[in-house]
C-alpha cells in the first residue's frame, strides 16, 4: 500500500502520568572510552574458556581479573564521590561496565559490590561509611548485602537478622550473591545496617542456576557488626539501592542479549543445510531480525534507567521499572534463541551459549521478576488493578 | 559557506516582518516562506532551502509555528514532501525542480504514488504497466493498473513507474515518470476496504500520454530512482517525538481510568505488557531521533516501522476487548472517502481494522524482516532466480 503509515503522534494524549523527563539516551565518547577498555581486559582474560574453567573449579570468582577492572581501571569507585577515594561518575558510566560484564558473562562482583553495596553504603553516613567506601571504591575489599538476590525494589524489606544487643546478630539469610567473594557483608536487622566481616558469617555456597554468579546461605549467630546506620536510614538506603539495582541490571541484560545475538548470527551465516547457509532461511531471518529489533529496544529502555538514575530524575522509578520489565525478557529470549539456533551444539557444555542461558534466567529473577515491575509500572503509570 | 541557526532565525525574523500572518493569505506566506529558503533548509537555495544542515529544520518550523505562522498541512500532502520531493530533488531535471517543487510544498499541488499493482505488492519490481515511446511526439503511451493508491483522488501529480523494456530482467526494464493526473485515460476508482472506507484508490492508465520531459531519470533507470523514493518513505517513518503515552495505547489506558467497571485481571496484564512495549518503543524511537541529531544514524530507523505496525494492532485488539459489550459494536459502515487516516476521531473497532494495514503499507512487515537481516544483520538473501531473467519469461 502506498498510503502514508498510521502516525503514532495522531492520537489525542490523554493525561500522562507525569511528564517524561529529557533523557540523553547516547553514549559519550568518555562512556565509549571506559567500554573499550573493560571489553579489552575481559578479551583478554575472561573468554568463555576461562569462565567455564573457572566455574568447574568450584570458585568463579577471578580475584586478580577483579583487581584490574575494580583498581587499575577504575570502575569500582564509578558511583563513589571523588572526595571518598572515587571516579565520582556515575549511573551511565557503571551500565557501560556492566553491558561489557553482560557480554562476557563475567564471573565478578561487580552488580552486588560496585553498585548495590556502594549504593547502600552511599546512603549511610556514620563515621565507619566513609573508609569502608573508600576500601570499596579503590578495589581493596570486595563488600555485598546480605540479601537474597531475587530481593525487589518496591517490595517489603525482610529482616530475618535480629540483634541480640549491641551488634550482635543472629539470623540466616538465602540466596546471597557473590558472599564467597566478599570481605564485607552489609546485613539489615532489626536496629539497622551493620557490616559484618565475611569470614564470621559462615556462608555455605549454594549450588546456583548461574554458575557465574555463585551464590551462598549466609549464618549469623551472634556475629560481631559495625553498625552503620540507623533502621529508618537503613532501609532507605536499601531500597534506594535496589532500585539502582534493578535499573542497571537491565545493562547486564543488554550486554547478555548482544552477545547471543551476534554469536547467533555469525553462527547461521556459516552453518550450511541443505546446500545453503541455515542463515539464508527466511523462517530464521524473521526471527533473529525481531530478536535485533528487541535489542535495540532494550539497549533505549536500559540507556533510559542509567540516564533517569544518573541524573536522579523524579520519573526514574518508573523508568527502570520499564527497563527490567522489557530488558529481563530479551536477554532469556535472546538466550533461548542461541541455544535453538546453534542446535545441538546450543545443547553441549563446551559451548557457551548455557553459561549466558543461565546468567540470563537468573537475572530474570534478580532484583524483581519482570511481573513485579509491572506491577510497579501499574502504581507510577495509574494503572490499577482491578 | 555553512548557514548558521542564528542566520536562520533572522531570515525568519525577516519574513514575519514582510509577511505579517495576520494580513497575509495562507499561500501567499507559504510561498515567501519557500522563496525564502525557509521551507526545506537543507534544499538548495531557489528551490525552497539554503543549503543548511537538515538539522536545522525543527527550529525553523517551531519559530514559525509559535509565531502563528500558517501551516502547509503536511499531513496531507505528506506523499509529496515525503516522496515525490526527495527523488525530484535527487534525479530532477533544473527545468523540473523549478516548475514542481514550490506548488508541491506549498500544498497548492497534492502527489499521490503509482507503484504498486495488483500483481506487484511486495515484488514491486515485476511491475507490468507499460510505456512505449511515441518518438514523433516524444510522448510516452501508458497502459496498466495501479492499486493502494491513497490521495489519487485528490491529487494533482503522481510519480509513477512502468516498465519500458520487457526484454531486460525485471529491475533493468523500468522508467520513472511524472504523471499528471488531469490527464485523459487515467481513470481513479474507490477501493473500499474492511474499514469500510475508501481510503485508497484503484487507478486505471489507459493510452495515457506523458511527455518525455516528465520522465525523472534516464530511460530504464527507474528501479534505482524508486529506491530513492522507498528510503524516503520509511525514513519519514523514524525519527519524530512522541510523548509518553502518545499512541495507540492513549485510548485503552484512558478507558482503563475511566472505566472501572470494565477491569480484569487477565486484561490488567496483558495492558500493562503493551504499556511497557509502547513506552519502549517510544523510548526507541526517542534514541533514533537524538542519533539522527548527533549525525551518527543507527540501524534502528528500519526496525520503528515493524514495531509500531505490531503494537498498534496489538493495542487496538485488546481496546476492543476491553470495552465488553461496547467492544461489539461498529461506530458507522458508510463508505466514505477521507483524505487522511483518522485514528483519533473514529472508535476503537475502526482502529483495529484499520492498524491491520500497518503491517502491510509501506513495505510489509515480512520484507522489512528481510531488510533487517540482509542489510543489518548481514544475514544472505534466499536463493533467487528471477534476477536474470526478462521481464516477459517470469511466471505470472
Amino acid at each position: 500500500m502506498t498510503a502514508s503509515p498510521a502516525s503514532p503522534a495522531s492520537l489525542p494524549v490523554t493525561a500522562p502520568p507525569g511528564p517524561a523527563a529529557p533523557l540523553d539516551l547516547l553514549y559519550s565518547e568518555t562512556e565509549e572510552g571506559l567500554r573499550a577498555a573493560v571489553r579489552s581486559l575481559l578479551a583478554d582474560r575472561c573468554d568463555a574458556a576461562a569462565v567455564l574453567a573457572r566455574a568447574e573449579s568450584g570458585t568463579p570468582h577471578d580475584p586478580a581479573l577483579w583487581h584490574t577492572l575494580a583498581a587499575d581501571i577504575g570502575a569500582a569507585g564509578l558511583l563513589v564521590p571523588e572526595k571518598l577515594g572515587g571516579q565520582g561518575a556515575s549511573h551511565r558510566e557503571a551500565a557501560v561496565v556492566l553491558e561489557e560484564l553482560g557480554r562476557a558473562v563475567a564471573p565478578l562482583p561487580y552488580l552486588t559490590s560496585s553498585v548495590l553495596a556502594t549504593e547502600i553504603l552511599l546512603g549511610c553516613d556514620t563515621p565507619d561509611v566513609a573508609p569502608l567506601l573508600r576500601e570499596l571504591a579503590a578495589g581493596r575489599r570486595v563488600c555485598v548485602p546480605a540479601v537474597p538476590l531475587t530481593l525487589a525494589p518496591g517490595a517489603p524489606l525482610p529482616a530475618p537478622v535480629k540483634d541480640a544487643g549491641g551488634g550482635v546478630l543472629t539470623g540466616t539469610v538465602t540466596s546471597v550473591a557473590d558472599a564467597a567473594a566478599a570481605d564485607v557483608l552489609l546485613v539489615l536487622a532489626d536496629t539497622g545496617l551493620y557490616a559484618v566481616p565475611a569470614a564470621s558469617a559462615a556462608p555455605t555456597p549454594l549450588v546456583p542456576l548461574d554458575l557465574t554468579r555463585p551464590l551462598a546461605r549466609i549464618t549469623l549467630d551472634a556475629a560481631a557488626g559495625t553498625r552503620l546506620a540507623d533502621p529508618a536510614t537503613a532501609r532507605a538506603a536499601v531500597a534506594g539501592a535496589l532500585l539502582s539495582g534493578a535499573g542497571l541490571l537491565a545493562s547486564e541484560q543488554l550486554g547478555i542479549a548482544e552477545w547471543c545475538l551476534t554469536r547467533t548470527v555469525a553462527h547461521v551465516r556459516e552453518r550450511h543445510q541443505f546446500n545453503r547457509p541455515v542463515g539464508s532461511f527466511q523462517a530464521l531471518k524473521h526471527r533473529l531480525a525481531r530478536l535485533w529489533l528487541d535489542v535495540a529496544s532494550a539497549r533505549a529502555a536500559a540507556r533510559a534507567a542509567a540516564d533517569a538514575l544518573a541524573t536522579g530524575s523524579p520519573d526514574a522509578p518508573l523508568t527502570v521499572a520499564v527497563a527490567q520489565a522489557y530488558c529481563s525478557g530479551v536477554a532469556v529470549r535472546a538466550a533461548e534463541e542461541c541455544v535453538q539456533l546453534h542446535g545441538g551444539t546450543g545443547m553441549t557444555w563446551e559451548h557457551p551459549a548455557h553459561l549466558y542461558l543461565k546468567r540470563a534466567k537468573a537475572d530474570s529473577l534478580a532484583l524483581g521478576t519482570a511481573g513485579h515491575h509491572r506491577g510497579l509500572v501499574a502504581d507510577f503509570a495509574e494503572l490499577p488493578a482491578p | 559557506m555553512t548557514v548558521t541557526a542564528e542566520e536562520l532565525r533572522t531570515r525568519v525574523r525577516d519574513l514575519l516582518a514582510a509577511h505579517p500572518v495576520d494580513r497575509t493569505a495562507s499561500a501567499d506566506f507559504l510561498r515567501a516562506r519557500f522563496d525564502a529558503g525557509l521551507a526545506w533548509v537543507h534544499y538548495p537555495e531557489g528551490l525552497g532551502g539554503l543549503g543548511a544542515p537538515r538539522s536545522l529544520q525543527a527550529a525553523v518550523d517551531a519559530e514559525l509555528a509559535a509565531a502563528g505562522a500558517p501551516d502547509n498541512d503536511p499531513r496531507r500532502i505528506g506523499i509529496g514532501l515525503g516522496m515525490a520531493a526527495p527523488t525530484i530533488l535527487a534525479y530532477g531535471t533544473d527545468e523540473q525542480k523549478r516548475r514542481f517543487l514550490r506548488p508541491l510544498w506549498v500544498g497548492e499541488e497534492v502527489w499521490c504514488q503509482l507503484f504498486s499493482e495488483p500483481g506487484a505488492g511486495s515484488d514491486l519490481a515485476a511491475l507490468g504497466t507499460r510505456a512505449v515511446l511515441d518518438e514523433q511526439a516524444g510522448e510516452w503511451v501508458v497502459d496498466g493498473q495501479k492499486v493502494w493508491t491513497s490521495s489519487a483522488h485528490t491529487a494533482r501529480w503522481a510519480i509513477l513507474i512502468a516498465r519500458t523494456d520487457p526484454t531486460l530482467p525485471k529491475h533493468r526494464g523500468i522508467t520513472y515518470f511524472l504523471c499528471d493526473m488531469h490527464d485523459p485515460g487515467v481513470e481513479v476508482r474507490p477501493l473500499r476496504q474492511i474499514t469500510g472506507e475508501a481510503e485508497f484508490n484503484e487507478v486505471f492508465l489507459t493510452g495515457v500520454r506523458i511527455p518525455d520531459a516528465h520522465r525523472l531519470g534516464p530511460v530504464g533507470d527507474g528501479w534505482a530512482v524508486a529506491r530513492t523514493t522507498l528510503m524516503n518513505e520509511r525514513v519519514s517513518i523514524g525519527g519524530m517525538r512522541i510523548p509518553r503515552e502518545g499512541g495507540m495505547i492513549a485510548p485503552v489506558a484512558a478507558a482503563w481510568r475511566g472505566r472501572p467497571e470494565l477491569r480484569t485481571h487477565a486484561l490488567h496484564q496483558r495492558l500493562l505488557e503493551l504499556w511497557v512495549e509502547a513506552e519502549v518503543a517510544r523510548l526507541t524511537g526517542e534514541r533514533l531521533r537524538q542519533q539522527l541529531v548527533a549525525g551518527q544514524p543507527g540501524p534502528e530507523g528500519s526496525g520503528m516501522k515493524l514495531t509500531f505496525a505490531r503494537l498498534n494492532q496489538e493495542i487496538s485488539g485488546l481496546e476492543v476487548e476491553l470495552l465488553g459489550e461496547e467492544g461489539l459494536l461498529y461506530e458507522d459502515w458508510t463508505m466514505r472517502r477521507p483524505e487522511l487516516v483518522d485514528f483519533t476521531g473514529r472508535d476503537a473497532g475502526y482502529r483495529y481494522l484499520r492498524a491491520k494495514g500497518n503491517s502491510i503499507e509501506g513495505g510489509t512487515s515480512e520484507i522489512l524482516l528481510n531488510i533487517v537481516a540482509e542489510r543489518v544483520l548481514g544475514l544472505p538473501p534466499e536463493p533467487r532466480d528471477d534476477k536474470d531473467l526478462a521481464w516477459k519469461d517470469l511466471a505470472r
